[in-house]
């Protein structure tokens, strides 16, 4: 039933993100079985399931915090090639760092606190290996522009902001130097409705005008049928079902899946 | 003439889990669509009209059968298209016009309609451009355009709908009442830019609970009523 390895044959641009077959056991729990997905350059895959489904799981995974007991990843980058998972700690980061961008949950997880927000974006450049202090404050302020961030606020720290404003950063930093792929771990939990439309809209943007790739968990189904162009939905480590986003809403296929869409209010 | 749709043995039905039954929603479906041809699906509430559109647009996974495309890549069987194929084909091929618009919060009426243009590659001041032509040709009042459709009333969010979906001429529009809740001017728009993607080869499958808004168009009317599925050609149809 799950379309998600299928080979398509008009579209010829090959997949960015490449994860076959992972499995990953925490103990005695089984956190991820055979779990596989293709995301496209320019598209949004939406991550569903409830608590415990594995889907934060393997979005660490593809941020590369996280080895799985097998399993490969592959992403289809100039100079980037292998799996993954095989890659040194030093690699590892290095790719994070410059062609992956995160936006967690927690805001404390991806930003320093106390530092200031436009230092915070500029971490990141400086990681990349940009030394210039003018073109660092440039691109960092572009960038929480882009993000939608007040730019009158660009020198407080986060500690001192909203927590939609603290997103708005941790969504500056990610996309500070273009990642190829952007991955966004519940990234409107916790935010008002008004926030989070906003957060969205400039996630809606972003990809419109900049054609990032992201993968975007949530399991807030509203936040997944905005922006998601496909769906895959978890549970308990393994995919149920994917699809195009108006399939899995409209005619999902699946019984957990009927039961999950119809219990959104 | 190379078909634009060859439907064959299209069935569809769906599972209801949480009550452990089956209900069909058409079975055994065949026609075939020629470009600028313009189909309209006849039967009673509940004989499958919409299902079969959302069918063929992928919303609903058919059960067996098949939905032979002519694409510019050559013909590809939309049942069984890979999702990104299928994805493809909808911001390049196949239209869908429903009566219901899925309007984002925060994001103005020119805007969602300049959006399939924007997805396009299309340039952000050339697609405002379009998107406020087609606003005005559907009677939208220039001082909403930059205003949030999710506050407007159903005529005027059937407007920006209709605006956003025709804003591109496409090989294959599939129309769900599209005429639905909207005044005699919006409607007169409406037939008059589906006559123009007509003549310029659109092939068109259309729902409406009053065909007569577009009589003029229709060329072949199929009656989905289970057990009396026919083809009739225009010229005998009384509607």
């Amino acid at each position: 039933m799950t379309r998600v390895m299928d080979a398509p044959r008009i579209v010829t641009t090959k997949p960015l993100v490449v994860v076959r077959n992972v499995d990953k056991n925490y103990g005695s729990v089984q956190a991820l079985r055979q779990v596989s997905a293709l995301v496209y350059p320019g598209e949004v895959l939406g991550i569903v399931g409830e608590s415990g489904s594995g889907k934060s799981t393997l979005l660490r995974m593809m941020n590369l915090e996280e080895t799985p007991d097998s399993g490969t990843y592959t992403l289809d980058l100039p100079d980037v090639s292998g799996n993954l998972f095989e890659l040194d700690r030093f690699a590892r980061r290095m790719l994070c760092a410059t062609r992956i961008g995160i936006v967690y949950q927690n805001p404390h997880h991806g930003l320093l606190m106390r530092h200031s927000s436009s230092g915070n974006v500029a971490e990141r450049l400086l990681v990349a290996g940009e030394r210039n202090f003018a073109t660092l404050r440039a691109k960092a302020k572009s960038a929480l522009a882009a993000s939608e961030f007040p730019l009158e606020r660009l020198d407080a720290p986060p500690i001192e902001l909203s927590g939609g404003m603290q997103q708005r950063v941790q969504l500056a930093k990610a996309i500070a130097l273009e990642p190829a792929l952007l991955l966004l771990d519940e990234p409107t939990t916790g935010l008002d409705v008004s926030v989070q439309a906003l957060v969205l809209d400039t996630l809606k943007r972003l990809q419109q005008e900049r054609r990032i790739t992201m993968v975007i968990v949530s399991h807030d189904l509203g936040v997944i049928r905005t922006v998601a162009d496909r769906v895959m939905v978890m549970r308990r480590g393994e995919v149920v079902e994917a699809g195009l986003v108006d399939q899995i809403f409209q005619d999902p296929q699946h019984a957990y899946t009927q039961q999950l869409v119809h219990a959104k209010l | 003439m190379t078909h634009v749709l060859d439907i064959r043995s299209l069935t569809k039905g769906f599972v209801m889990h949480h009550l452990g039954s089956k209900m069909q929603a058409f079975a055994d479906v065949s026609f075939t669509v020629d470009p600028g041809e313009f189909v309209l699906l006849k039967g009673a509430n509940g004989a499958g009209k919409s299902t079969l559109l959302r069918s063929l647009y992928r919303s609903y996974l058919a059960q067996s059968g098949q939905i032979l495309f002519q694409s510019d890549h050559g013909q590809i069987d939309l049942a069984q298209a890979a999702d990104v194929d299928i994805a493809h084909l909808r911001r390049t091929e196949i239209g869908f016009v429903t009566q219901f618009l899925l309007a984002r919060p925060r994001v103005s009426a020119e805007a969602v309609v300049a959006e399939p243009l924007r997805m396009a590659g299309v340039n952000a001041t050339n697609a405002l451009d379009q998107a406020r032509h087609w606003l005005e040709t559907f009677g939208v009042k220039p001082e909403l355009w930059r205003a949030y459709p999710t506050t407007f009333s159903g005529g005027e969010q059937q407007k920006v709908n209709l605006a956003r979906a025709l804003i591109r001429p496409q090989k294959l529009l599939l129309l769900d009442e599209p005429t639905a809740s909207l005044d005699a001017n919006a409607r007169a728009a409406l037939v008059t830019r589906l006559a123009d993607l007509k003549s310029g080869g659109t092939a068109m499958i259309g729902v409406f609970h009053h065909p007569g808004d577009v009589e003029k168009l229709i060329d072949r009317v199929i009656d989905l009523t289970p057990e009396t599925q026919t083809e009739v050609v225009r010229d005998d149809v009384v509607i």
